[in-house]
């Protein structure tokens, strides 16, 4: 595990190595493929026939109205949907080759491999230390020097390091909002995942630290795929690669961002970039 | 839209004259309201007056008799012969009783209750959780002198098919019964802990590739500690503090034995059974009761104290 994650460390030759390999990458691999993904609450059909690929290594954002279905598809992409009573779901999601709404897929292994940073910073009612080492932790990594190590590096990731150092013991929710944040962030980061998935992880934070998280994702994705759901259109302009416009439960435009915001074919994209509605 | 306006101004008026009206024949109600807050501090001065005034008795009477019988000769004493001719007062045996069953209580109440909680407020759904969290809080509701005939008349026969050489008054069985009893309590109160632990914190470790009983012991739990380990210590003190079912069921051997298989006495049962003998005002085994009673006093009271301290002490923010 530690020495996975010394690989993806800013160690210099291992990073030129990576941007001389980003040359030859291919420009269009995917993580993920949804094919006619429908989801229902009950009788309220949030997500109507989701048809989308999402990049390896870019930041896809997700940007909509309230109530648009945007945080339910993000959900999708881990399960984590599935903890809401009543939920229904047809279609399929390809994650790296597999179906994972078939039951046999594990959902512990898909989170294992697919983090999530959430609206509202939760870190949990531990130290700094225990937050970051508690995913190792549940995934059988028992020796204190490779946790030691594992929470430096995550939390040095997380641009938190500095901030932190001396007080690892201290409970997390003696930091303020955005180091918080950052916090969930560097325990997502712990276990190494290969995407992570952001509902609106600034929404609740002010404007500095809102700058500082973005900085960070611009940062992590040169080493992570990841989707972030953002009601802040600037934000989506500011950081992403490819954007897609949901409106009711349907994606009504899917492109590179500079084209969704500059040149949009549906009046619908454009009407709410405006901000006409929502 | 004019007429519209007139009407609302003549209502405001209206209503604005009524009020002003009202305030003039308004000096009884001020003087009520004035008067709400002494007579409220006086009814609340009431039960703190009683409960140092029962104190400040347990403790004149309980030097008394202190003067009769040596504090050390009380304390480590292991006889208790209160009516022989040459009396004893040795607590040791009635203290050695309340522990015993207060300790086969816990053992009995701790796992099932917390069991039940983990149930209730981690699996059960939200539906079933509304039907059974009051049916266990109705255990809680059934007078404790049910329980001792439950005990006596129903638990003790059913364990001397198990347990050989159990008398027919013993420590075991009406320790049990009050297990079952204090059970609800440390459920629904870890429940309410566990309950109010945000979901977002569950959210955040099940994103993590946790499963759900890594999320309840090493999450869940955890934050809820502090509000857990207050509920076993209150439950502990109710069963320090229990009487009928170890007055009926355990009998009144005021032997010191470590055999629960054996009738043991605790405090609570023998202040039971010199009260409602005759004991004579001013007789050494009249003042016993208040020595024995302020000690179950000191016993409780560390009991919710340290509950307190716990409660403060482990609180996790969130």
């Amino acid at each position: 595990m530690s020495t996975v994650i010394m690989n993806k460390d800013k160690n210099v030759s291992n990073h030129h190595q990576k941007l001389t390999l980003a040359k030859f990458k291919p420009k269009q691999k995917i993580v993920y493929q949804t094919n006619n993904l429908n989801l229902w609450y009950d009788d309220v059909h949030a997500l109507k026939n989701i048809n989308l690929s999402i990049g390896h290594q870019e930041v896809t954002a997700i940007i909509g109205p309230s109530g648009c279905g945007k945080s339910s598809f993000l959900k999708t992409l881990n399960r984590m949907v599935e903890l809401v009573p009543g939920v229904r779901i047809t279609g399929d999601i390809t994650y790296s080759g597999k179906n994972i709404l078939s039951k046999s897929f594990s959902v512990e292994e898909l989170r294992t491999q697919v983090g999530m940073v959430f609206q509202k910073p939760n870190p949990f009612p531990k130290s700094i230390y225990e937050n970051i080492a508690y995913g190792p932790k549940i995934h059988g990594i028992r020796n204190k020097k490779i946790l030691n190590e594992i929470v430096e590096h995550s939390l040095r990731r997380a641009y938190l390091w500095d901030d932190v150092k001396d007080r690892l013991k201290q409970n997390a929710y003696d930091l303020s909002g955005g180091q918080q944040q950052r916090l969930c962030i560097a325990r997502c980061l712990a276990i190494n995942p290969d995407v992570i998935l952001m509902d609106e992880p600034t929404s609740a934070l002010d404007p500095n630290s809102t700058l500082q998280i973005e900085e960070l994702i611009k940062d992590l994705k040169k080493e992570y795929s990841i989707v972030i759901v953002t009601h802040n259109m600037q934000q989506a302009a500011r950081i992403s690669d490819k954007t897609a416009f949901f409106l009711h439960g349907e994606v009504i435009e899917y492109d590179q961002t500079n084209l969704i915001f500059s040149n949009p074919v549906d009046k619908r994209t454009s009407d709410y970039i405006n901000g006409d509605f929502g | 839209m004019e007429l519209n306006n007139n009407i609302k101004k003549d209502k405001t008026l209206n209503v604005r004259d009524l009020i002003n009206e009202r305030k003039k024949s308004k000096t009884i109600s001020q003087y009520i309201e004035k008067m709400v807050p002494h007579f409220l501090k006086i009814v609340t001065a009431i039960s703190i007056l009683t409960t140092c005034f029962i104190v400040f008795t347990l403790l004149t009477e309980t030097v008394s008799f202190f003067k009769q019988v040596p504090l050390l000769d009380f304390f480590s004493g292991t006889k208790l012969k209160p009516l022989s001719q040459n009396p004893e007062f040795g607590i040791l045996p009635l203290v050695i009783g309340t522990l015993y069953s207060s300790l086969i209580a816990m053992i009995v109440a701790a796992p099932i209750g917390l069991m039940s909680a983990i149930f209730l407020s981690e699996y059960a759904s939200d539906n079933l959780r509304k039907i059974m969290k009051p049916l266990l809080e109705i255990l809680a509701g059934i007078p404790t002198i049910v329980y001792g005939f439950f005990a006596f008349t129903f638990v003790t026969p059913l364990l001397k098919m198990f347990v050989p050489g159990l008398e027919t008054t013993n420590i075991l069985s009406p320790g049990i019964v009050m297990g079952i009893m204090i059970i609800p309590m440390i459920a629904s109160l870890s429940e309410d802990a566990m309950h109010s632990v945000p979901n977002s914190i569950r959210e955040g470790a099940l994103a993590l590739g946790a499963t759900k009983l890594e999320v309840t012991l090493r999450v869940v739990i955890p934050a809820a500690l502090s509000g857990i380990i207050s509920s076993f210590v209150l439950a502990i003190s109710r069963a320090i503090g229990e009487t009928m079912i170890v007055t009926i069921a355990s009998g009144s051997s005021k032997q010191l034995t470590f055999d629960i298989t054996q009738s043991m006495q605790t405090m609570t049962a023998y202040i039971v059974e010199v009260t409602s003998g005759d004991a004579a005002a001013g007789s050494t085994i009249y003042y016993s009761l208040y020595a024995v009673a302020m000690t179950l006093f000191i016993f409780t009271l560390l009991m919710n104290l340290f509950a307190r301290y716990i409660s403060k002490r482990f609180r996790e923010e969130y």
